[in-house]
């Protein structure tokens, strides 16, 4: 892949942000480090509070500090915000509908860690909780972008957010705008929707798609709830032969179901194809293997196209993993992709 | 504040406690069904509590409940910058907030109806609110949340109360507030994990200004607490994680005056042992099972309404 490759961009950024804003605190559990806070308790001591490994009282002391006009923003492992605590998060911070930030790491399949480590019901679980609203980035520049906008809902927010090396595909001067989808191509056939790391795992096999005839919108999303994007409804309508889409997460609950949820009540009549993790728990891999095996990947999104077409494409799995795309740099050349 | 009370502080409290068994016993016999014994139990820990230990503001005039209004929720059509919800909640019947003052965060809401029944004796609920109880549209609910009068959180799923109170203690200890924050709280929520992990951090940040006041009444809704999951010794568990604990006969109004007014330097948790039928003494009849009282026949109501003129006549 072409695209500039970021190292930890919520780290700094994180602490920059928080330098004009004393009522911003960072709650952990245990994985300070793990979610690129460890700097930003060196910078904040004050601001900054261990809580252990125990998140359902951390849910609880966030419910307490948000009550007292703080804004506890809580970094650990998604797992661990929303299926161990799922009671407080929803007694405690959900029904009072509190300005408590859930930061959770390594969604769906990311982390080798195996199944006790691998959000992969979050959006499912977390959708069906009244006042969340729910962030899924897909890149550095929303990484980035993200705190902005968590900052300024009145409630509780989830983010799935990305650790590490991130590859920045949409420029950093194009941050995330709220509950509204980016077009990364235009098309007529088919309406291609992604959410998070397999926006850059569609881009792969996108291209080679095109220069085979097969004419695709491609609409990354990264406000996963609510789910009211005119946008979206828009490229809905027009997909002549399917719509697609591809997530880091059981089918069952998340985007797929988000997406079926809006072509039913709307009346789109075109078939779905929801690629995602099918009604299966992973286990301990690297994200490329496990992409694969649970076939999320670009090939699936390739088979997928040409099961609804019924014809093969000639497209060879090596022309997907030496596919290279160019920076996206501006939504206004979007038609140029 | 003084760890002494005067002699006619505590005939003060000991009539407020019987007011609060008489209209727990009283709205019982007409609904056919009522949290009795937490009524028996509890009385002078919540009359000592609501007219001696806690700072408050006062009220003008004790508040009618308000009709629900709907839930806490942000509007849905500008879910950015919307403005701030200003829900309700039921510590308006505590006062205005200050910096200095107590805040009383109640956990086990099965103790509404005991609640109310306290926060009407100390003139902060009005004396008919006990007619909305349970009644479809009132906040005056049957396990109280955050919109009923004296609760300011939701904690009907029992053991979430401590860690709430734990993050108001660190936020007003964040903001130099002097105040002391109190938490209700019933044995039986012992059981749960949590309550230990609300322990630890207390301790852990120091929370000073953190007190516990438990009903160790020993009983919950399976029958007695040893038979179902026994936490004894309570004390020592809430030492060796770091907290001063007192235990005392929860029917004594002074000690357990003395013991919440103590200062240590640390945070402090007052286990109150009490009688689940004192005051009430034919409710015994029904033990092991105590959580719930509904009468099973009209010779039984007739027992229990003998027993309120005699408990009427006494006070």
């Amino acid at each position: 892949m072409s695209f500039e490759i970021v190292a930890r961009p919520h780290q700094q950024n994180f602490i920059d942000w928080s330098a004009d804003k004393p009522e911003v605190l960072v709650l952990s559990a245990d994985l300070t480090n793990s979610c690129e806070v460890g700097k930003w308790r060196d910078t904040y001591p004050d601001r900054f509070f261990s809580m252990g490994m125990a998140e359902q009282n951390m849910l609880g002391f966030a419910a307490g500090l948000a009550r007292e006009g703080f804004e506890p923003w809580l970094h650990t492992f998604s797992v661990f915000l929303y299926r161990r605590p799922l009671d407080q998060l929803q007694m405690s911070v959900a029904y009072p509908s509190l300005k408590v930030r859930l930061v959770g790491f390594l969604p769906g399949i990311m982390t080798p860690g195996g199944v006790t480590h691998q959000a992969i019901d979050d959006i499912a679980v977390l959708r069906a909780i009244p006042n969340m609203v729910i962030f899924e980035v897909g890149d550095a520049t929303e990484a980035e972008s993200v705190i902005d906008l968590a900052h300024k809902v009145q409630g509780p927010v989830y983010i799935r957010q990305l650790r590490g090396e991130v590859s920045r595909i949409f420029p950093k001067n194009e941050p995330m705008i709220f509950n509204r989808a980016r077009i990364l191509s235009e098309g007529e056939d088919f309406t291609l929707i992604t959410s998070g790391i397999m926006t850059e795992e569609a881009l792969r096999a996108v291209p080679l798609l095109q220069s085979k005839g097969i004419s695709i919108s491609h609409l990354h999303v990264s406000t996963l709830k609510p789910f009211t994007d005119p946008t979206i409804l828009e490229y809905l309508n027009r997909a002549k032969k399917g719509v697609i889409t591809m997530e880091n997460h059981s089918i069952m609950g998340g985007l797929g179901s988000a997406v079926a949820e809006v072509m039913a009540e709307n009346k789109i009549s075109v078939g779905l194809k929801r690629i995602a993790l099918n009604d299966t728990y992973a286990h301990g891999a690297s994200q490329k293997y496990l992409i694969s095996e649970y076939g999320i990947d670009a090939k699936a999104l390739v088979e997928a196209i040409e099961n609804i077409l019924g014809t093969k494409l000639g497209i060879e799995e090596v022309d997907l993993s030496t596919s290279r795309i160019a920076s996206l740099h501006s939504s206004a050349k979007v038609e140029a992709l | 504040m003084s760890e002494y009370i005067n002699e006619v502080k505590v005939s003060e409290i000991a009539r407020m406690a019987d007011g609060i068994r008489e209209r727990v016993l009283a709205h019982t016999l007409k609904n056919n069904g009522g949290y009795m014994s937490q009524a028996c139990s509890a009385a002078e820990l919540l009359a000592t509590l609501y007219g001696a230990i806690l700072s408050l503001a006062p009220l003008d005039q004790p508040l009618a409940p308000s009709l629900f209004s709907g839930v806490p929720a942000r509007s849905d059509k500008d879910i950015l910058d919307s403005p701030k919800i200003n829900f309700e909640t039921g510590a308006r019947f505590h006062g205005e907030k200050r910096p200095e003052l107590d805040r009383l965060i109640s956990s086990p809401a099965h103790y509404a109806l005991v609640i109310y029944a306290a926060l009407i004796e100390s003139g902060r609920l009005a004396e008919n609110a006990l007619d909305f109880f349970n009644k479809d549209g009132s906040t005056v609910e049957m396990i109280g949340a955050e919109h009923s009068p004296g609760f300011e959180t939701t904690t009907g799923s029992l053991a979430q109360a401590l860690s709430q109170a734990g993050g108001i203690a660190l936020g007003r200890k964040l903001k130099n507030e002097s105040g002391r924050t109190w938490v209700f709280m019933s044995d039986g929520e012992l059981q749960e994990g949590q309550s230990y992990e609300a322990l630890q951090a207390i301790s852990f940040y120091k929370l000073n200004k953190v007190r516990a006041i438990v009903d160790v009444n020993r009983g919950q809704c399976d029958g007695p607490m040893e038979s179902v999951m026994s936490i004894e010794p309570i004390a020592l568990r809430a030492k060796a994680f770091g907290w001063d604990c007192v235990s005392v006969d929860g029917h004594d109004i002074e000690a357990i005056y003395t013991a919440a007014m103590a200062e240590s330097g640390k945070p402090r948790m007052i286990l109150c042992y009490t009688d689940p039928v004192r005051g009430l003494p034919i409710l015994s009849e029904r033990e092991p099972v105590l959580h719930y009282l509904r009468f099973t026949s009209d010779s039984e109501r007739e027992k229990y309404q003998l027993a309120f003129q005699e408990m009427v006549t006494k006070s």
